[in-house]
């Protein structure tokens, strides 16, 4: 029912709706471009009278924002690619494979589903500690390798695709792992993609994993770098939004890149 | 005889299996579930470090009478009360906006989602700012649009709504592209023959958009109440569980006592809590959901 045409009505509540939500991300780089003294006053101003570059300056100095920049892309890319490979391996045998066992395997999937993540916290950092992966890539991108929301997400669309094609492949003698990484894997490109964009997100934006399994700061991604950071200058706003804005940039910018495939990604594959 | 030959197949086909699902199966059980078990094993001891006797349910007892966890498991309900219907709400009624003939609608639907890809670590520090008392815009406007805004996000009564209103921006763009995938899937037919049978905007929307997005409003609101269940990035930047505890949900309580007090016992037991506190609730809301869910 995509016909109903727009009125006006409809056009001032969306551009009021986009303004509000995008309110704070304008702020936050207007208060990046903002002198110190005129962020945090009485009455509060949208506009600064005065523009200055100096929060971008002092950040850098203060914080190792390069080095938390590749930490976060070795994070979450690490992440993303592993996460990939397992899932799509584990739920092509979900999908086209028959074996004892198989009913256990997605039971168990679907529990893993429900569980909180950081309910497994505690335990989760003695036994990182006892094997001395705190503050390590492997530490940061190892436990998440496989996930079972992948893992389902990956089985529902292996379904769909017709098993005439693998079946063709059988006779003519193709093994598993060939039909997997030359037929359904590449038929499921648009799934996978999505798949991707989420893991690849979710682990960049991630707050809390950071924070528990890093403590020294060349360890830290960005978000657990500047929540830190914040801790210690809780009154220099034009620093850390200088900070913040320099962390979600690239994050803005791929999603402006990519916003159409993964929107629609959403919408086609998330539910139904 | 023929048995041999398919015997031998089908145990080549459970190798082959169990060769796909290795290394997820590695990585879930290592640290996932050997965690749980490590976690279910600590919550049923005493926590004198040494003597680790069994305590049975105890660890339990004590956690669900203690004043904190009282606080928290309140704290949360009011969060997810505030937070969870508004968002589903939200999201919908933007989903029937977006879905028109509209100019412009690549950018609003983008523009709306945008919350939804950011850090909410790093933006809850900029709501921070605008919520905070005096100087925070948006405490400021509600002064002047004469909205009773207390003391901002430093106000014990308020806290836990503007927490909310953070949640609301967060995610109502992600839900509303699923409501938008909702709405797709009705066929364009039904909306014609009862526009034909004089059927008002209310009337099709009640009788036929909203039953018809059952799954949809069943699979979002789900999701909106386990992710308000699990708050604690923006709980974290903007209040730290303040002012006195009035903002700690559970999962903050859990990362105090596990990476703050270092009460490994309490957060292991917490944790088993919190886990069981979910499933059940996912569970009567599949229940909830699947006795209402039209087909079609």
């Amino acid at each position: 029912m995509r016909e109903t045409p727009a009125g006006p009505l409809v056009y001032a509540g969306l551009v009021v709706i986009s303004a509000l939500v995008l309110l704070p991300l304008g702020w936050t780089v207007l208060a990046s471009l903002t002198p110190e003294a005129q962020i945090a006053r009485f009455p509060p101003r949208v506009l600064p009278e005065d523009i200055t570059f100096e929060h971008y300056r002092e950040i850098r100095r203060q914080l190792p924002l390069a080095r938390q920049f590749l930490n976060t892309l070795i994070f979450a890319g690490g992440v993303t690619l592993l996460s990939l490979l397992f899932d799509s391996m584990a739920a092509y045998a979900l999908a086209r494979l028959d074996f004892p066992g198989k009913r256990v395997v997605f039971g168990l999937v679907l529990a893993l589903l429900m569980i909180p993540p950081q309910v497994t916290l505690v335990p989760l950092y003695e036994i990182m500690s006892g094997l001395d992966w705190i503050n390590t890539y492997h530490g940061l991108i190892l436990p998440r390798a496989a996930s079972a929301f992948g893992i389902f997400f990956l089985r529902q669309f292996f379904l769909t695709i017709p098993r005439d094609l693998d079946d063709a492949a059988r006779i003519d003698g193709a093994s598993h792992l060939r039909i997997y990484a030359r037929i359904v894997v590449p038929i499921s490109a648009p799934a996978v993609l999505t798949l991707g964009l989420f893991h690849f997100m979710y682990n960049w934006n991630d707050l809390l994993w950071p924070l528990v399994f890093t403590t020294d700061p060349s360890m830290h991604t960005l978000p657990a770098g500047l929540a830190l950071f914040m801790g210690k200058h809780v009154v220099q706003y034009g620093l850390l939004m200088a900070g913040a804005v320099l962390t979600l940039l690239p994050v803005v910018l791929a999603f402006v890149l990519v916003q159409r495939r993964f929107v629609e990604g959403i919408a086609t594959t998330g539910i139904r | 005889m023929t048995s041999r030959p398919g015997r031998r197949g089908r145990a080549s086909r459970t190798l082959t299996a169990y060769a796909f699902l290795a290394p997820s199966l590695a990585v879930i059980g290592l640290f996932t579930v050997w965690p749980l078990i490590l976690a279910a094993g600590s919550s049923v001891r005493a926590a004198r470090p040494g003597s680790g006797e069994w305590v049975g349910a105890d660890n339990y007892v004590a956690v669900l009478n203690s004043e904190e966890f009282r606080n928290a498991l309140g704290n949360t309900a009011v969060y997810v009360v505030l937070a969870t219907p508004v968002t589903v709400a939200c999201a919908l009624g933007l989903a029937l906006l977006l879905n028109r003939k509209l100019a412009g609608r690549t950018f609003f639907r983008a523009a709306v989602f945008v919350p939804a890809v950011v850090s909410l670590g790093v933006t809850a520090i900029s709501w921070r700012f605008l919520l905070s008392p005096e100087i925070g815009l948006v405490t400021h406007w509600l002064h002047r649009l004469g909205i009773p805004a207390g003391n901002g996000i430093r106000d014990p009564d308020l806290g836990l709504a503007y927490l909310a209103v953070v949640h609301v921006w967060r995610n109502v763009g992600f839900y509303a592209v699923m409501y938008l995938a909702g709405l797709n899937t009705i066929p364009r037919t039904y909306y014609e023959s009862a526009h034909l049978d004089g059927a008002n905007a209310w009337q099709r929307f009640r009788h036929i958009t909203w039953p018809l997005l059952g799954n949809t409003t069943a699979f979002v609101s789900i999701l909106a109440v386990v992710t308000a269940v699990q708050a604690f990035d923006h709980v974290f930047v903007m209040t730290g569980g303040g002012p006195y505890s009035s903002t700690e949900t559970l999962v903050y309580l859990l990362y105090r006592k596990g990476f703050e007090d270092l009460e490994f016992g309490y957060a292991a037991t917490l944790g088993w809590i919190v886990l069981l506190m979910v499933f059940a609730l996912s569970l009567a809301q599949n229940l909830y959901f699947s006795r209402r869910v039209v087909g079609y």
